[in-house]
Order: structure tokens, then C-alpha cells, then sequence
């Protein structure tokens, strides 16, 4: 290939790579500024004067709590659902039982079913058990939706676990759940954390199930807070801005510095499935 | 040591919790819905039995398979989107200095939540001072399109940052598996003498056939419950031109509080998702898998 080949494929990528980040750049760019500034200025320009100001508003004007409640249910959620996802794959994969073959198949029909289908049953389930505007009705579906995609990516590990590692613990002495908790667990570490990183993703972004059950601003996560800001912010864009980018920010930070991890995470969870 | 493995109350004390939550909040709703299907209810009064009159009313409502074209049509283009994912792997792929840092940088988008995305697409959309019409102002457009508020390209709008939020994803996993080809394959084609575009074509787009398969079915089945973003951006308006089925049911049952109905499009919602499912499957199906 001539320079002028490579010149093209990098324009190519380049322009690919702009198309992905200038959105994001853009909110950037306005989330500083005022309106005045947005709408007369071109939509390019760096803010005259950094208006640093409009984090503060929207942080004191109620962004805090929405922040808070998606840190601690991501937070629950995932130490449940990794928990309890690593003793069922443990079971499946390391015991010898008749039914581990039906019960692996019943957790991956799991991964196919549209949510949406079981929303109204969900709603009414948990309006009878007044669960109904609790955070925990949230962190018991975030649980349960995320539990198959766990297991799915945590079985592939378990598999290549040597049979030696256990017979070895057995015979010493240890209990099954010394074996789980004292072996099994801390040398998954690795694949625990990547399947927390995707649980995180899913988690910290989800709509639907919160905009459902949660009527109550001191319960609403972020990624729903933001729709209530938008909506009494209607016309101040750099609040707006302001709102996104720190609704984004975790997970933006959380891509900086584990995103091999993410990489990792999102393509075994979807080439497998 | 067998005797140990297959402790029963062991197995059982460790499965229930998973199986628990899994049945009771995936499978039990699922049941449910079909069930409340065959119900007059407004969520909260009593349930009152109709047999299949919600069923036979989907079938016949025009706004229900409106929608369902409308995921169909998001399924289309999600598929034909593939093509040009497919070919920006295929260049990244090619031995490519800062390959990995671009794959990165296109990921960023699928990181963030569907309703951030909704939300920063209105903005860009925006017809006085968004972004788009900015753009298209310095080359001389005087009247761009409303392009959330025009039913006749709502639909394209709304499929902008569909593409957008997903070609990081889509390119990451092809990019894997065509890192996944030994060279020796492509080294052995490049000395008999085939071009770049015949390697791609003829040899690495069949050794790579089998995840492609793949993403076509997740392309496909996500497209039919696409609900976040269009929920947001549009609400399935401007009068119903970008209702999708999983919105349409939203609305009916969170909106004019109709579970009864709700439920018969959510069951319906579930029957094609899963049926396309298994059609795309099978067609899909490999065959004979390369191997190499």
C-alpha cells in the first residue's frame, strides 16, 4: 500500500473516531457556557469564560441524591448478583448433580427474554408486596436480569478450574464452603472483576425499571433524576450539559482506567450469547 | 470425594438464591403477562376475565402493528449498519498503528445510558441552535428538516444515534475475531498474489462468518425491544410515527393504565421477539463451521 492508501484508511478511521467523540466533546463544550454564549456564539467555540458555576447548580439543585442512590444501588446490586452468581456457577460446574444440565439451560433462556414483556407483572408484584417506590425493588431486578449474564460469563472461568484445586482442599479438611469462599472465590477475582465492570454499566445506565417503580425524587437514580432536570431546565442548556456530563462522568472514568476489563467483558458477554 | 460433591443440601442452599430471583422476576412475570392478557384491568381495581378479546384486538389494532414495522424497520437498517462496522474493523484490523486506541475511542458512546444519549441527540437535533443545523447552515441549508417533529424521517433521525451508540460494540467484537485469524492464512494468500479487497472478501470475511452470524442476531432481536432511547427522544411521536412495539406497551399500560391491553401487546412483544429469535437462528445456523 502507497502513502496515499494509508492517508485514506486513516482519514477513513479519523473520521469514524470524530463522527464517535465530537457529540460528547460538544456537551462538553456547552455544559461551560451560557446560554447567551450557546445560542449566539457557533457551536465549535471554547467557552469564553469557564462556567464552572453550572455543576454547582445542578449538584445543589438535587443532581447529589440522584448521584448517591445510583452509586449505592449499582454498589448492592453487584456485590448480590456476584455473589450469588458465583455460588450457582459453582454448583453447576465443580458438583455432580442430576439437574445442573436444566437448571444451566433455565438461567440462559434468562439472557433472551425482553424485559419489557414483564414489566406490568413486575409493577403489580411489587405494588402487592408494597415495593412499590423502594430502592429495593430496584436492586432485586437489577439482581435477577443481570444473574445470567453474570453466570454466562463466570462459567468459562470455572470450567478451566483444575479438579486437583479442590480434591486437594477436600482432603485436607476443608468444608465445600471453605473450598467457595477461602479458594474458588478469590482466584476468580479477575473474571469477578470484569463481570462487575459490565454489572456496573448495566446497572448505572438502566431506565426503564427505575422510571417504573420509583415515583419519589429521593429514590430516582440518575439516569431518570436526569429527565425530571432536563425538564425544569428546559431552557438553560449549559445546566443541562452540566447534568449529562456528570450523569456520564463514572463510567467515563471508570472506561479510563479498566478498559481492557470493559473490552474483555463486552465481547465474551455478547460472542457467547 | 464423590460423595462430597454431591451433598444435596450444599447444592440446593447455593442454587436457590440465583434460581429464586430468576424465576420469581423473569420467569413468573413472564407467565403473568400472558395471563393478565386475558383480563379487563386498570392495575388496580379488580381483574375482570374477557377470554381472548385483548388477544383479537392485537391482532386488529393498526397502531400496534404500525409499531411493530417500526421495530422491524430498525431491525433492517440495524442489519445493513453491520456492513459498514464489518468494513471499519476490517481496516482497523489491518495492521494498523493506533488500532487499539481508535477501538477504544469508538466505545465510548455504548458506555453511556440510553436516556444521556436521548438527551444529547435532542440537543444536536435541536432546530434553532443544535449542532446539525449549525453545520448544515455554514453549507448553505437554509431550511434543514425538523427532524424529530417530521414523521416522514423521524424514524431516521431516531436511527443516527442507534448507530452511533452501538458501532463500538459491533466493531470491537470484529475486530476480535479477525485479530483471531492466523497470519500464516493471510501471508499464504498474499504470496499467491490476491489484492487487500480479495483477502477481505474471499478469506477473511468467511473465517469470520460465524461471528457475524452472530451479531446479525443480536442486531435483529435488539432492534424488536428497542425502547430507552426512542421513549426519551420521542415518545413515539410525532403521532405515533416512531412508536416501537416496547413503547407502544408502556404507553398503554403506564400511560392510559390499561394493563389489561398492556399485557396482551407485552405477550405479544415476548412471541415475536422469541419467534424471530429462533427463525434467525436457524438461518443462521452453521452448517459446516471453518476451522483452522
Amino acid at each position: 500500500m502507497g502513502r496515499i492508501g494509508y492517508f485514506l484508511l486513516y482519514f477513513c478511521l479519523g473520521m469514524v473516531a470524530i463522527f464517535q467523540i465530537f457529540p460528547i466533546v460538544w456537551l462538553f463544550l456547552f455544559s461551560l457556557k451560557d446560554n447567551r454564549e450557546i445560542f449566539a456564539g457557533s457551536p465549535f467555540a471554547l467557552p469564553q469564560q469557564i462556567k464552572w458555576e453550572n455543576y454547582l447548580s445542578v449538584w445543589e439543585g438535587g443532581i447529589g441524591t440522584y448521584f448517591f442512590n445510583s452509586v449505592w444501588i449499582t454498589g448492592v446490586s453487584i456485590a448480590i448478583t456476584l455473589l450469588f452468581a458465583s455460588m450457582a456457577v459453582f454448583v453447576i460446574t465443580r458438583m455432580s448433580w442430576k439437574l445442573n444440565k436444566v437448571v444451566l439451560g433455565v438461567f440462559m433462556v434468562g439472557l433472551m427474554i425482553p424485559i419489557h414483556s414483564a414489566l406490568i407483572p413486575l409493577f403489580s408484584m411489587f405494588l402487592s408486596v408494597n415495593l412499590i417506590d423502594n430502592p429495593w425493588s430496584i436492586v432485586l431486578t437489577y439482581t435477577a436480569y443481570n444473574l445470567p449474564i453474570t453466570m454466562m460469563i463466570l462459567l468459562g472461568f470455572y470450567y478451566t478450574i483444575p479438579r486437583e484445586i479442590e480434591e486437594a482442599a477436600i482432603i485436607d479438611g476443608a468444608s465445600l464452603h471453605r473450598l467457595f469462599f477461602t479458594i474458588l472465590l478469590p482466584i476468580s477475582a479477575p473474571v469477578l472483576a470484569t463481570t462487575a465492570i459490565i454489572n456496573m454499566i448495566y446497572n448505572w445506565n438502566e431506565f426503564v425499571f427505575v422510571n417504573t417503580f420509583i415515583s419519589s425524587d429521593k429514590y430516582k437514580t440518575l439516569t431518570v433524576g436526569i429527565q425530571n432536570f432536563v425538564g425544569q431546565y428546559m431552557t438553560d442548556w449549559g445546566a443541562i450539559g452540566a447534568t449529562l456530563i456528570i450523569s456520564i462522568l463514572p463510567i467515563l472514568i471508570a472506561f479510563l482506567f479498566f478498559s481492557n476489563k470493559i473490552v474483555e467483558g463486552i465481547s465474551s458477554s455478547a460472542v457467547k450469547g | 470425594m464423590n460423595k462430597v460433591m454431591s451433598n444435596k443440601w450444599f447444592i440446593s442452599l447455593y442454587i436457590l438464591p440465583a434460581l429464586l430471583l430468576v424465576s420469581v422476576l423473569i420467569f413468573i412475570p413472564l407467565i403473568l403477562t400472558g395471563y393478565y392478557g386475558l383480563m379487563k384491568w386498570d392495575g388496580i381495581g379488580a381483574m375482570q376475565f374477557i377470554g381472548l378479546e385483548n388477544y383479537i384486538n392485537v391482532l386488529q389494532d393498526n397502531r400496534f402493528w404500525e409499531s411493530a414495522g417500526h421495530s422491524f424497520l430498525l431491525a433492517i437498517f440495524s442489519t445493513l449498519s453491520l456492513v459498514i462496522y464489518l468494513a471499519v474493523s476490517m481496516i482497523l484490523a489491518s495492521k494498523i498503528k493506533g488500532a487499539d486506541i481508535l477501538r477504544k475511542i469508538y466505545l465510548i458512546p455504548m458506555l453511556l445510558s440510553s436516556v444521556a444519549i436521548a438527551q444529547l441527540w435532542i440537543k444536536i437535533y435541536n432546530p434553532s441552535n443544535g449542532m446539525l443545523n449549525s453545520v448544515l447552515g455554514w453549507f448553505g441549508v437554509q431550511n434543514p428538516p425538523l427532524w424529530l417533529a417530521d414523521p416522514n424521517i423521524v424514524l431516521y433521525s431516531i436511527f443516527i444515534p442507534i448507530l452511533w451508540q452501538y458501532a463500538g460494540f459491533y466493531i470491537l467484537i470484529y475486530y476480535a475475531a479477525l485479530k483471531g485469524i492466523p497470519e500464516s492464512i493471510i501471508e499464504a494468500a498474499k504470496i499467491d498474489g490476491a489484492t487487500p479487497l480479495q483477502i477481505a472478501y474471499r478469506i477473511k470475511l468467511p473465517l469470520i462468518m460465524g461471528v457475524v452470524k452472530v451479531t446479525v442476531v443480536l442486531a435483529i432481536v435488539g432492534s424488536l425491544k428497542y425502547f430507552d432511547l426512542i421513549y426519551v427522544m420521542t415518545g413515539g411521536g410525532p403521532n405515533g410515527a416512531s412508536e416501537v412495539m416496547a413503547s407502544y406497551m408502556y404507553k398503554l399500560a403506564f400511560g392510559n393504565y390499561n394493563f389489561g391491553y398492556g399485557s396482551a401487546v407485552g405477550f405479544m412483544l415476548l412471541l415475536i421477539t422469541l419467534i424471530v429469535t429462533v427463525i434467525v437462528r436457524k438461518l443462521t445456523a452453521n452448517k459446516d463451521e471453518i476451522q483452522y
